[in-house]
């Protein structure tokens, strides 16, 4: 059983995820962490994926990068897919896919300094020459709005996460990649400086000519920074649409509840009482049939029955509900 | 405010010394609540809510200095004894922190833990304790809680640990709750519902509540009064409807304008507030905002606005430029 690949608003795909099933073993039983999830994302498009933490997005952004090889699935970058690669071939592809983690005081190696660790990437792809090598990390420091000369000679420690963060991207940038994997860049950040990293992601995309996965668990940020926005429940893809078409008219029950549940900062919207209940629950023993079933005020018999399959609800807009909240049921 | 204060903070400051010489993390502040209120305290990291919390509770590391008068129901919490704060602590002010296991006893079951906690501050007996504990669960959103009791805290999510630590917190029947970012560990479907919880027992229980918050969308639509927090000061404070609509700090103006807006379209750039706040232990002469303030003058670079009435009741602001006023046009 093949679900249909949702569709890119418009282009060629860079990346196209197939069928992906990513579990990790637990003493004698598996954590179902990806199971079956299908994606495309177009040249230049930035894609947001949400959904409650646990749900899948890092480990599918690690599958993506082969941090994690897959039990089964594709992941088709550029045509080519990476889960049939190995040693130099995939390092090579790699170069052209980068990775930005939440945490970014934590990803960058406390005894290096600010230089060393942004010319890394170079000197592990090969970029003998230390004049060139120089002066492309002081491109790329300028680029995210770091004084190089100021920078480069320092640790990590003595940089705010707001700063580090920016030292973590102009290390993604570095090798000039075609595409970014953004797993939560501005979650531990406070909303001043997070503002400032979504604008400097949006700059880089522009300047870069880059293509984005942005995974959050806040449906606000992402909207911000996608064209697209993917939902993701316990392992499974909900929804996928359109930003603005996903938010005004959510299809899957799912993205409706998240969509309530933001606190909306104006003083005369009531926080609709408990629209969310319970918690998602164990990745290890998922229900039957509809994943989100155990929460869902809609679900009947049918969803315990039967897994809903990702179909077109509205043009551009995909959801995996046996009776979406719109389009014919 | 509305009738007597439950709690009124005066003159607050905590110093703290570090290498790098004192650190002021609360500066002056002045603040009140009444029974069965809810204040918000909001501002970003580092701002000195979680040691403003700490200075009310009287729960301040060793090395800090506390200043001012922490007056709660008719006495000043700085001069009482260890002993009898231990009694207030466990009865009439209750916590709960961002991080449920500041509260919870990684070793004891969660059942040992609300029933022993019910049995020395309202002396109940093992039976009554028992039977209240698993109200409390109930009460909390705590599914099957007969066999909560006898789980421990590791094997509960965040969400289900956070409720327990609630549970603890409401089971004396506190005047005053106060929430140090109850939520913010959590996702948002979670954090509606933990929100949910502490506004429905606070006006079961007439409970008056402080949250404190880095999310102003926290505070919108579950406060009666809103404190804005920047530099261990409190520059800005209002009945919420106002601090939304007429506010008067550029601060409370930009913090509000860099969260993204759900109905905003995607690819809108956001208004940043640029820089960060100022090193703690390198106060500034003038307002501390002014190097990221849009509206700075000379005269913010070199005094510090006062705290100020607005001209609705309740309302006040620390800046020289204030918003809403002929002070300065709009930008
Ligand atoms: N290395 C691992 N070993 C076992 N389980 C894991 C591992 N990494 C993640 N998981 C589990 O897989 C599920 C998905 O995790 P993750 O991809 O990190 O979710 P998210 O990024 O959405 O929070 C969770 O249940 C998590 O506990
Ligand atoms: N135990 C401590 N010793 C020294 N400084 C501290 C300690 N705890 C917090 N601080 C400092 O006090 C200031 C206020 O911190 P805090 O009250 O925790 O802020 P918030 O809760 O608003 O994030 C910060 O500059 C912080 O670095
Ligand atoms: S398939 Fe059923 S349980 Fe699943 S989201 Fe749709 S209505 Fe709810
Ligand atoms: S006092 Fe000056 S610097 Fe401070 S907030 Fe007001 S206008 Fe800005
Ligand atoms: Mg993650
Ligand atoms: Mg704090």
């Amino acid at each position: 059983m093949m679900p249909s690949v949702p569709q890119p608003v418009s282009g060629d795909p860079l990346l196209r995820v197939e069928n992906l099933v990513v579990e990790y073993p637990v003493g004698n039983k598996t954590v179902h962490a990806v199971s079956g999830v299908s994606l495309d994302i177009a040249r230049g498009e930035t894609l947001g994926l949400v959904g409650e933490s646990g749900c899948g997005k890092s480990t599918l952004g690690r599958a993506v990068m082969q941090l994690r090889r897959a039990v089964s699935g594709k992941v088709l970058f550029d045509g080519q897919d990476l889960t049939a690669m190995q040693g130099d071939t995939l390092r090579r592809m790699r170069r052209r896919v980068q990775l930005i983690f939440q945490d970014p005081i934590a990803s960058l190696n406390p005894r290096r300094r600010i230089g060393d660790i942004i010319a890394e990437p170079l000197v592990i792809s090969g970029v003998k020459d230390a004049k060139k090598r120089e002066q492309l990390v002081h491109d790329v420091l300028s680029a995210v709005g770091l004084d190089p000369h100021l920078v480069i000679g320092r640790l990590p420690h003595e940089f705010s996460g707001g700063q580090c963060q920016r030292i973590c991207i102009a290390r993604a940038l570095v090798l000039n990649p075609e595409f970014i994997i953004c797993d939560e860049p501005v979650s531990a950040l406070d909303v001043s400086i997070r503002a400032q990293i979504l604008n400097l992601l949006e700059e880089m995309k522009a300047r870069y000519g880059l293509t984005l996965l942005f995974i959050a668990h806040d449906l606000a940020v992402v909207k911000a920074v996608s064209d697209r926005v993917a939902v993701m429940y316990l392992g499974r893809l909900c929804e996928v649409g359109p930003s603005e078409q996903l938010f005004a008219q959510p299809a899957h029950p799912y993205t409706a509840l998240l969509i309530e549940a933001i606190p909306v900062p104006d003083p005369d919207v009531r926080p609709a009482e408990s629209v969310a209940v319970g918690e998602p629950p164990s990745p290890i023993a998922p229900p039957s049939g509809c994943r989100f079933r155990t929460r869902c005020p809609r679900a009947d018999q049918r969803c315990s029955d039967e897994m809903p399959e990702l179909r077109e609800v509205a043009p551009a807009q995909f959801a995996a509900c046996h009776h979406p909240l719109i389009g014919a049921a | 405010m509305k009738g007597p204060a439950l709690l009124s903070v005066e003159g607050v400051a905590v110093d703290l010394p570090t290498p790098r010489g004192n650190l002021r993390a609360v500066d002056h502040v002045d603040l009140s609540i009444g029974a069965g209120r809810t204040l918000g305290i909001v501002g970003e990291s580092g701002c000195g809510k979680t040691m403003l919390s700490r200075a009310i509770l009287q729960l301040l590391p060793k090395k800090a200095k506390l200043s001012g008068r922490v007056m709660f129901d008719g006495q000043d919490l700085v001069c009482l004894d260890r002993e009898r704060l231990r009694k207030l602590r466990g009865r009439s002010l209750a916590v709960v922190f961002q991080d449920p296991m500041t509260s919870l006893n990684p070793v004891l079951t969660i059942g040992t833990q609300l029933i022993e906690t019910l049995q020395e501050h309202l002396e109940l007996d093992g039976v009554a304790a028992k039977m209240r504990s698993v109200e409390l669960l109930a009460a909390v959103g705590i599914p099957a809680p007969e066999q909560r009791l006898m789980q421990y805290p590791h094997q509960l999510s965040g969400g289900m640990r956070q409720r327990v630590a609630i549970a603890i917190a409401l089971s004396c029947e506190p005047k005053l709750l106060i929430a140090d970012e109850p939520t913010t560990a959590l996702d948002v479907t979670i954090q509606a519902q933990i929100l949910d919880l502490l506004a429905r027992e606070q006006r079961r229980r007439h409970m008056a509540m402080i949250i404190i918050t880095h999310d102003l969308g926290v505070v919108a639509g579950r406060t009666d009064e809103v404190a804005v927090m920047y530099a261990g000061r409190v520059v800005e404070r209002a009945p919420t409807p106002d601090l939304f609509k007429k506010m008067r700090m550029p601060y409370t103006e930009a913090l509000l304008a860099a969260i993204p807006k759900i109905d905003a379209k995607p690819h809108t750039p956001l208004p940043a507030i640029s820089g960060r706040p100022p090193d703690p232990t390198r106060p500034l002469k003038g307002c501390s905002f002014s190097p990221r303030c849009k509206y700075a003058w000379a005269q913010c670079q070199v005094e510090k606005p006062p705290l100020e009435d607005a001209d609705s009741p309740g309302h006040q602001y620390a800046c020289f430029r204030p918003l809403n006023t002929e002070a300065i046009a709009p930008a």
